[in-house]
């Protein structure tokens, strides 16, 4: 039940940065790989403030701002250098490595002398639960600012810049300054989701973002097939069902691992089960098509 | 109204696929007239509606708006007076979006967007009243997704949005190219109603030889990015459909 529970708390930490890529995958149509880079990057800031006694609000703070200039570059480099997203990302990406060995200055940091965001809270006999009790906190106030910003004027206009560029710049939108914002809060939204996750682990790891865009695309695949499932229109059951991905993603990882997965197969059965998860709608729909013939 | 004065734009200049789009283009639209183009393919009709919306920018030449240059404006800028029409009806409205979202950020084209909730039932009943006046039963469909409608409905949105906020030109770039005759008819009726209502200086680039000469208060014909014939409404009006025809069939 523990390892359930830990699948659980380890998803909550993931909901910023699917949120995030939900954003740059799903609302711009922006394949944004700078994510494994601002993953770290977030995670990286977090153990550097947190090692020179910085409170947690400017942990947390300096954390999102990270990762929201390492969006920026990204869709800089992609909107007035109009080099593809993808490579824009890459580059991006690769360029943070440096970075954040820089700004590290080691390879890792252990951190589980300093008190962090799950530490204070201590309302529950069982640690996992007072880290638990944080991370639902954390994750409906995400929530609810992401369905109140997509639903407002804002929104609309990030979610028309996705869908049709030429109607919204004929509404007076600059879309390279809305995908500017949109890679921007994204990838400050990752970020804090690095942060999480070091301060959960109780360390931070210069290659703790690798394929970690793999494992946040999964989820937010399968919130997309539940959005086309059901059919949903609204922007907050949106959002649930790709906190619902995220989830159910972690879940299935950690039952992977219960039936005895070696854990350094665990990118492989990541990639593996982002496979099948794609995979599966598109062969569901051909199975269907041959048995109605 | 609007003033092109000797617009050139050549695209792939030094390539072996270069071509004059526009070849020194000076042309008057007064206000409130409603001038309709034709020509071949490639003779540089979008482009020109291009250049005066601001997705592409002139070589040389200026494009006066009101006496104020506005060639190096970028097009949402230049949207707050200058409204189009794609010929792709998927273009002009943003297909995973409510109508009520469209219509939104319609009525905001002139301001920016904030993080603000501005849907609300005054919001819904004003759209809808205007829904109601193109007779399609939309009115009842505020929170249906536009990609659900068919092309005719989506022009004819596309078109209702263009006036949600005091606009001064109209780009139509054959609007009804993708659509059935009964619908064409359809939007091409709405076009000029909203046109005459809100007095706007239109500018239409069509195909249809019925509709150059049923629509509109001037004709003008362009080739190889020229202006080589221009009829006022008493000549356009006198217009035979055959002679139109000659104009293209010179083989």
């Amino acid at each position: 039940m523990d390892f359930y529970i830990a699948a659980i708390i380890q998803a909550l930490c993931f909901g910023p940065l699917v949120m995030g890529l939900f954003l740059s995958m799903k609302i711009f149509n922006i394949p944004d790989i700078t994510t494994d880079g601002s993953y770290t990057l977030g995670a990286v800031i977090t153990a550097v403030c947190l090692s020179k006694g910085y409170g947690l609000p400017a942990t947390l703070i300096l954390s999102m701002l990270g990762g929201a200039l390492a969006g920026c570059c990204t869709a800089f480099i992609h909107t007035r250098l109009r080099i593809n997203a993808l490579l824009a990302g890459i580059l991006v990406m690769t360029a943070l490595y440096s970075v954040n060995l820089t700004l590290l200055g080691r390879s890792n940091m252990p951190l589980l002398s300093h008190s962090t965001i799950f530490s204070w809270f201590s309302v529950f006999a069982v640690t996992d639960q007072n880290t638990l009790a944080v991370l639902i906190v954390l994750s409906a106030v995400l929530f609810f600012a992401m369905s109140f910003m997509l639903q407002s004027d804002f929104g609309i206009a990030m979610r028309a810049t996705g869908d049709s560029e030429s109607m919204v710049r004929a509404q007076g939108v600059n879309t390279a300054r809305m995908k500017v914002y949109g890679l921007a809060i994204s990838n400050a939204l990752v970020a804090l989701s690095g942060c999480l996750i070091a301060q959960f682990q109780g360390f931070t790891d210069i290659n703790m973002g690798i394929g970690i865009v793999i494992s946040g695309l999964g989820a937010v695949i399968i919130g997309d097939t539940l959005i086309n499932l059901l059919k949903i229109r609204a922007i907050p059951l949106m959002l649930g069902c790709v906190l619902l991905g995220v989830i159910l993603f972690q879940l299935m990882l950690a039952v992977a691992l219960g039936a005895g997965v070696d854990a350094s197969m665990l990118k492989l059965t990541t990639s593996l089960l982002v496979l099948l998860i794609v995979a599966l709608p598109r062969v569901g729909s051909t199975v269907i098509q041959l048995s109605k013939r | 109204m609007l003033q092109l004065q000797h617009i050139s734009k050549t695209f792939d200049r030094g390539k072996a696929t270069e071509v004059m789009a526009a070849d020194g283009v000076t042309l008057q639209l007064d206000a409130g007239s409603y001038t309709v183009i034709v020509g071949a393919n490639g003779s540089g009709k979008s482009t020109l509606l291009n250049l005066i919306a601001g997705s592409i920018y002139p070589d040389s030449g200026k494009i006066l708006l009101k006496g104020e240059e506005i060639q190096r404006l970028p097009d949402y800028r230049r949207s707050r007076w200058v409204a189009r029409v794609f010929q792709n009806p998927l273009t002009g409205t943003a297909a995973s979006l409510s109508i009520l979202d469209n219509f939104r950020m319609a009525a905001l084209r002139k301001s920016p967007k904030w993080m603000k909730h501005g849907v609300d039932r005054h919001f819904k009943t004003s759209v809808a009243e205007r829904l109601a006046t193109l007779g399609m039963g939309l009115e009842d469909k505020l929170t249906q997704v536009m990609g659900t409608l068919s092309g005719g409905q989506r022009q004819a949105i596309t078109l209702l949005m263009t006036v949600m906020t005091g606009v001064d030109v109209l780009l139509l770039d054959e609007p009804t190219a993708a659509l059935d005759p009964r619908s064409a008819r359809e939007v091409m009726e709405i076009a000029d109603r909203i046109i005459r209502e809100n007095n706007l200086t239109a500018l239409l680039v069509t195909h249809n030889i019925n509709e150059a000469l049923h629509y509109g208060t001037r004709l003008i014909q362009m080739e190889n990015g020229k202006v080589v014939r221009d009829f006022d409404n008493q000549l356009k009006s006198r217009l035979q459909h055959s002679e139109v025809v000659t104009w293209f069939d010179y083989y």
